[in-house]
């Protein structure tokens, strides 16, 4: 299922939200409004949890997380990462990683068993992302775009990418992700997909401006919907589903 | 509005053409390493508009006297319809424009009463990253009729802020046609707003005070005059104190021209270097010079000096009288290029009815001959009433040195049909009422007549002037005539005509030292 959201009159709904298999950690707004569509979609289903990374609302560009683990900043405070272990289930590991690179969810992306990284990411840290997370990590850019996880929305089903993707790029990564993917925009056009949408196995959220066509891409590759595993669509590669737009 | 625009043209270079996202808008398949923005052509089109900023109407300026366009902020223009001017100030009147690249612009065309002006345009501008959008649309422009400063300025009496009134109170007007020539070489009088001719002078109207002041400074550059100011309050702001004056300057040039006799008053005489107070004036310059004809010596009257204690002159050039040189000797004193001669003359009219002769010492010894016309003043036969000359009659010492006879120049004999190869450039202007009859351009009454025949008399003897004097001639600009080649035969057979008995000839100006009269060819001279 694919849900539009807007935080605050904007868009960019994956920079004041993660959202994994395990859990969903929302920006604390001004309104409720955001937070409800979350509340909506996932109540009983997973927790969600209100919380904010080094004073900001941008938790969605700084931390990274899967169904196994959740990674923050170093600028993350002890209050916040203890408010963020009681909240998340016990089984998720949450680790807080010295990385100069701080905007963890800009620089890194990943499903519960790939993570595409920022080529300069230290040493330390892909060990680090490869414990916790329990994921295979591998150095690449997207449409020569080193921020991955800001081009790039990815799940356990498929993956979205930058529109000016080459297919030669897109079959690369998805050979490495395993996943099918497709070059998409969200938001009208926009080319920031890790930014302008959330995704796990059965939700995407995306910004208000999204259109149609741009919902229902991002509903054929994550399989979310009548798609979903088990439908109709299962199985299908990404050729068909652009071929049935047509 | 009709608006049409082209597909977009692409910057980045096509790898593939596979499809390889969907257009955001219209779920077309399009291939997205090409595309702008998710986009496909067609949603651009029909979305992106690189024209936004620019203004589709405005409106033009154009004086309807004199059909020239308003270049904002003040400068008026030529441009005639559909011109390429007219397109540079339909464009620069577009705001917006400097954000876009123009690729082509064209007039529609408009019926001109509609008082519309209807331009096609082309621009290209970058409406994604890497994506330039050309498009095409039609602006209208309306044309408002605005008076421009100029037609303002002749539409309205009394624009006029300064005037320079120049005066001599002498019969003819040979000094301003001298001036009007130095004028005209000098563009002194470019800024003028207006020039009339005045009894006794001109006046020149400015519409600025400085203007008025350029041109003093060059009148007194030039000839000798007293300066008078004059102002005329025409309106005051009490609050502010700035007034708006009108100027008047009055300008009398000194009455004494060159070639006329002049008795000095004798005080006047003695402080100039102890002159004989007869003399005559060889030369008007910014003083005037003096010279006695007797001596060769010379002096120079200051302005100052002759505002001072002004005289008149004895006689001007109208009284001269033509004289025969029957001996000529010379006494081998030289001032310059006059050289002492002692000369025995007759008057011509006495020739054949009484054998009087007059002796008499003469500046002209370097170009008088035996037999020569010469034109002089005669002194004995004539009543002067003129006290600085009754003073000189009355005084021991210079009472008996009146010559008979002061000779001034050489007379040449021309032949009336003879035509000049040379011209001289007019300025325009008014006449004022004063001189001339207001009814009628064709002189009808016999005053105006007179005016007119004095008028052309002066203009002869002032061409002549020029023909005689190499050092006036120097300070003038001088044209040849058109269709010279056409003259130029009959100009031959006027060379034979215009020699005098002993083949002196009447003497011309070299083709080298006129100039080609370029300018004004559209006008027509009928000088």
């Amino acid at each position: 299922m694919a849900v539009r959201a807007q935080f605050e009159n904007s868009n960019e709904v994956g920079v004041f939200s993660c959202l994994t298999n395990a859990y969903a950690i929302v920006a604390v707004g001004a309104s409720e409004n955001f937070y409800s569509v979350f509340e909506s979609e996932l109540q009983d289903v997973i927790p969600i949890c209100h919380a904010t990374i080094a004073g900001t609302r941008i938790v969605g560009r700084l931390i990274v997380g899967n169904r196994k683990g959740l990674l923050v900043p170093t600028t993350t405070t002890d209050q916040e990462l203890q408010h963020l272990r009681n909240t998340l289930p016990d089984e998720v590991k949450i680790q807080r990683i010295e990385e100069r690179l701080s905007a963890l969810g800009n620089v890194i992306c990943c499903n519960d068993h790939v993570a595409i990284v920022h080529p300069d990411l230290e040493r330390e840290t892909e060990e680090i992302i490869a414990d916790v997370l329990g994921v295979e990590v591998f150095r690449q850019t997207v449409a020569d775009n080193v921020l991955t996880g800001s081009y790039m929305a990815l799940s356990n089903q498929g993956g979205i990418v930058h529109p000016k993707t080459s297919i030669r790029d897109q079959d690369e990564l998805s050979s490495l992700l395993q996943v099918p993917l497709v070059a998409g925009s969200v938001n009208r056009g926009s080319p920031v997909v890790g930014a302008g949408m959330v995704v796990n196995d059965w939700l995407a959220i995306t910004g208000l401006d999204t259109t149609a066509t741009e919902l229902s891409v991002v509903e054929s590759v994550f399989r979310l919907g009548e798609m979903a595993p088990g439908g109709a669509a299962a199985g299908v590669n990404k050729d068909s589903i652009v071929e049935s737009f047509y | 509005m009709s608006m049409d625009l082209d597909a977009p043209v692409y910057v980045g270079q096509q790898e593939q053409t596979a499809a390889t996202i969907l257009c955001c808008n219209c779920g077309a398949p399009i291939d997205g390493t090409t595309s702008a923005g998710a986009l496909c052509t067609d949603c651009i089109r029909l979305t992106v508009d690189v024209s936004q900023g620019v203004q589709r109407d405005a409106v033009l300026h154009c004086c309807r006297d004199c059909e020239r366009w308003l270049q904002p902020p003040t400068s008026w223009v030529v441009a005639a319809p559909e011109s390429k001017e007219l397109l540079a100030i339909c464009l620069k009147r577009l705001r917006g424009l400097n954000k876009v690249r123009i690729i082509d612009a064209s007039f529609i065309w408009t019926e001109p009463h509609s008082k519309r002006i209807r331009l096609k345009l082309q621009i290209q501008s970058e409406a994604f990253q890497g994506t330039i959008i050309q498009q095409s649309f039609e602006i209208v422009y309306v044309v408002a009729n605005q008076q421009c400063s100029d037609c303002q300025k002749s539409f309205t009496a009394n624009t006029w802020r300064a005037s320079v009134q120049v005066r001599q109170k002498v019969p003819h007007k040979r000094t301003f046609l001298y001036l009007e020539q130095l004028i005209l070489k000098h563009g002194a009088h470019k800024d003028t707003v207006n020039i009339k001719e005045a009894k006794d002078g001109l006046d020149f109207y400015f519409s600025q005070r400085n203007h008025a002041q350029k041109m003093l400074d060059f009148l007194s550059s030039v000839v000798p005059c007293k300066i008078k100011k004059s102002e005329e309050l025409i309106s005051m702001d009490i609050h502010t104190s700035t007034k708006s004056m009108k100027f008047n300057f009055s300008c009398e040039i000194i009455p004494i021209c060159k070639d006329d006799l002049v008795a000095l008053p004798i005080k006047l005489a003695r402080s100039l270097s102890d002159i004989s107070p007869l003399t005559i004036c060889h030369r008007v310059g910014t003083t005037v010079n003096l010279m006695d004809p007797c001596t060769l010596r010379t002096t120079d009257v200051p302005t100052g000096t002759y505002w001072r204690q002004p005289f008149s002159t004895l006689a001007d050039i109208t009284e001269l009288k033509e004289f025969i040189v029957l001996d000529i000797e010379s006494t081998g004193i030289s001032n310059g290029r006059y050289l002492l001669s002692e000369a025995t003359v007759a008057r011509a009219a006495d020739l054949g009815s009484n054998d009087t002769t007059y002796f008499t010492r003469t500046h002209l010894g370097g170009i008088l001959h035996v037999g020569d016309s010469v034109l002089g003043y005669h002194l004995t036969g004539t009543q002067f009433n003129n006290p600085h000359f009754d003073d000189i009659e009355n005084s021991h010492q210079y009472g008996s040195t009146i010559p008979d006879v002061v000779l001034i120049k050489k007379h040449y004999v021309r032949s009336k049909k003879s035509k000049r190869s040379w011209r001289l450039k007019r300025m325009a202007r008014e006449h004022e009422e004063e001189a001339t009859n207001p009814n009628a351009n064709v002189p009808t009454n016999k005053r105006q007549e007179q005016e007119l025949a004095r008028m052309e008399a002066d203009y002869e003897m002032f061409l002549r002037d020029v023909e005689e004097d190499q050092e006036l001639r120097q300070t003038l600009d001088l044209y040849k005539v058109r269709q010279q080649q056409a003259m130029e035969d009959e100009m031959d057979e006027d060379d034979d005509e215009d020699m005098d008995g002993e083949g002196h000839a009447v003497p011309k100006i070299n083709m080298e030292e006129l100039l080609d009269d370029f300018d004004e060819l559209n006008m027509d001279d009928n000088e």
